[in-house]
């Protein structure tokens, strides 16, 4: 019996890759859970979304790291990241401005929208994959690991080592601020308001003088910035592939939903939760388990329910659940 | 496909009701007139009218049909008629909720025919819709906020006199509008189109689905809004009684005027009294 030991394991192994991974999909179930709330369709071109904010933060990120500009211990991604999501925003707006305003002005039905989104969705694929190419891409510079377990190990004088990855840090760190910043825009500023105006009652809102045009490129903006931030993040704490974020869409889907679509609140939490779900659920026990029981005791097996190939199906699970079960989600969101 | 099968196409859901891809609760249904319209002086008239005013839904047909409505500044105007008579539409035209096909519409010597209703409010026109009048999800002061959106002064006076108008949104202030009870709803709707201290309110069946008590309130509050200077035009169900507190009324039938006059003159007319009073 070591229960310090298997903490330890736990830590290292679940809990921080867990909170971290949940991090990334809090921020895109977010930016999902908004376009429904305030354009009233989902997004299938969010995923795209965020590889091609972080493809435009990788070539500010090398473009600075020619110019010999650092952030010293910290990725230079941080300092590119402003002009990603300013791209991105632009591109979004464009967007918006080619295809999904002509659908807005007809009074298109919003399933006949996220249809549209999903051609959206194929041409920003092709995009990224055009520029960027479908192979790995490190962007990550400065100091790796805040703590490594060869340190942990020498100081805590336990077996095990616990890490902490300067990618994990900044995850958690850049998430709780996106989040609090995101809460309080909505909350107090007289834009936030009008959005929540918006996405109440849009001709109650044109009522109040509130101009629609205008929170639809407010809308785009800050989900310019949830896609890009998350899709950095994703991107500095796993490696950049083009095709990886298309794969994320479900899990991103499935948090907002799991949380409540359309409730800012149910999308963080839906995002530990899928994130969490995903890790418990993969991992191998074996080493935590054998650690808590007698030696004589100690499994044969890896204890792992479903390899890690098999991931997706643990948020494809969740999300048929949910839906049967509990459609409205945990915070009562706006799904039937 | 001709225009026309292309919109049907774009707005058929085919069975789709599924919430968990998109969000139709809350959507527009209006179609208003689009932002980007001018207005230019058209001086003489009333202070606000809408005159010859014809058009219709979408393309749908015409609901008004050569309507006018006036009313003079801080008078009590009143649109009765039965079911169906586009006295709603013809509210909404005047705000700009409907894009006129034929005619005009003036307020304080300018044509505003051509203004998006954000314009219209920036104008000092105020309307209160009869169903979702509401912010559900937002509270009580935060609908009165969102009234006042448009001004970048300070209003916390005119939430104030809003809370001396109606006392009970003063103590249900933190409360989300969606949970207050009909007669309350009514206030809030009533109290976020004053925010903008307006020189026009338009109310559409501002005492539908409230109780007889609530309603003689509600009369009383637009009274008193209208002392105060507020130029009202309104809607109502409750013929008799509006046309009480009426300086002028309009009887709107299948979407043209058929009688017009003051409150008591259509109150005494035997052919009003008989066919929309009910004797």
């Amino acid at each position: 019996m070591d229960i310090l030991n298997a903490l330890v394991v736990f830590l290292n192994f679940v809990f921080i890759p867990a909170a971290t991974y949940g991090s990334q999909l809090a921020l895109g179930a977010l930016g999902v859970t908004f376009v429904y709330a305030i354009l009233r369709f989902s997004n299938f071109a969010h995923g795209d979304t965020m590889a091609f904010g972080a493809m435009v933060t990788i070539y500010a990120t090398w473009g600075l790291q020619a110019l010999g500009v650092s952030l010293g211990p910290l990725p230079t991604a941080l300092l590119a990241l402003p002009v990603g999501i300013a791209v991105t925003a632009v591109f979004l707006l464009a967007t918006d401005r080619v295809v999904f305003r002509f659908y807005r002005e007809k009074r298109a039905a919003p399933i006949i929208v996220a249809i549209v989104s999903l051609g959206v969705m194929f041409v920003l694929n092709g995009i990224v994959r055009l520029f960027i190419g479908v192979d790995d891409v490190i962007f990550l510079d400065g100091l790796r690991q805040i703590i490594t377990p060869a340190d942990f190990k020498a100081w805590s004088g336990l077996d095990e080592g616990l890490g902490l990855k300067m990618s994990q840090a900044i995850t958690l760190v850049v998430a709780i601020i996106s989040v609090i910043l995101l809460f309080w825009f909505l909350n107090r500023t007289r834009t936030g308001k009008s959005m929540r105006a918006y996405s109440d009652n849009e001709d109650l809102a044109l009522l109040s003088g509130i101009n629609p045009d205008r929170v639809v490129a407010v809308t785009w903006i800050i989900v310019a910035a949830l896609t890009t931030t998350a899709g950095v993040l994703y991107g500095l704490d796993k490696t950049f592939k083009a095709y990886v974020y298309f794969q994320l869409l479900l899990p991103i889907f499935a948090a907002a939903i799991v949380g409540g679509l359309g409730s800012p609140l149910g999308a963080i939490v839906g995002g530990y939760i899928i994130a969490f779900s995903e890790v418990i659920v993969t991992y191998a026990w074996k080493k935590v388990v054998t650690y808590l029981v007698p030696e004589s005791w100690a499994p044969d097996g890896l204890l792992q329910l479903v390899t890690t190939d098999y991931k997706f199906a643990v948020s494809f699970s969740i999300l048929v659940i949910v839906l049967i079960f509990m459609p409205t989600g945990i915070f009562k969101g706006k799904s039937v | 496909m001709s225009e026309e099968e292309n919109l049907k196409a774009l707005r058929n859901t085919r069975g789709n009701k599924d919430a968990s891809i998109t969000r139709t609760e809350g959507m527009s249904t209006a179609e208003p007139v689009r932002p980007g319209g001018h207005a230019f002086p058209a001086p003489g008239g009333p202070f606000l009218a809408g005159e010859g005013m014809t058009g219709g839904y979408g393309r749908g047909a015409d609901i008004l049909h050569d309507c006018t409505i006036a009313v003079e500044k801080g008078q009590i105007a009143v649109i009765v008629g039965p079911n169906g008579a586009g006295k709603s539409t013809a509210m909404k035209a005047i705000f700009g909720m409907l894009p006129l096909r034929k005619g005009r519409v003036q307020l304080d010597g300018e044509d505003i025919t051509g203004l998006a209703p954000p314009d219209r409010v920036a104008r000092g026109m105020a309307f209160v819709p009869q169903v979702n009048n509401v912010f559900t999800s937002m509270t009580v002061q935060e609908n009165l906020e969102m009234g006042a959106f448009l001004r970048r002064d300070d209003f916390s006076g005119t939430m104030e006199q809003v809370f001396d108008l109606f006392p009970i949104l003063r103590e249900k202030r933190q409360q989300p509008a969606g949970e207050l009870s009909g007669g309350q709803r009514q206030q809030v709707a009533v109290g976020r189109a004053l925010m903008t201290e307006p020189k026009v309110l338009l109310l559409d069946e501002p005492t539908a689905g409230v109780s007889p008590i609530v309603m003689d309130e509600l009369f009383d509050r637009i009274i008193e809004v209208a002392r105060a200077g507020i130029t009202i035009l309104m809607v109502e169900q409750n013929a008799r009684q509006a046309l009480e507190i009426a300086d002028i009324g309009y009887v709107l039938v299948q979407g043209a005027n058929a009688h017009t006059g003051t409150g008591k003159e259509l109150l005494s007319d035997p052919v009003v009294r008989r066919s929309f009073l009910g004797g």
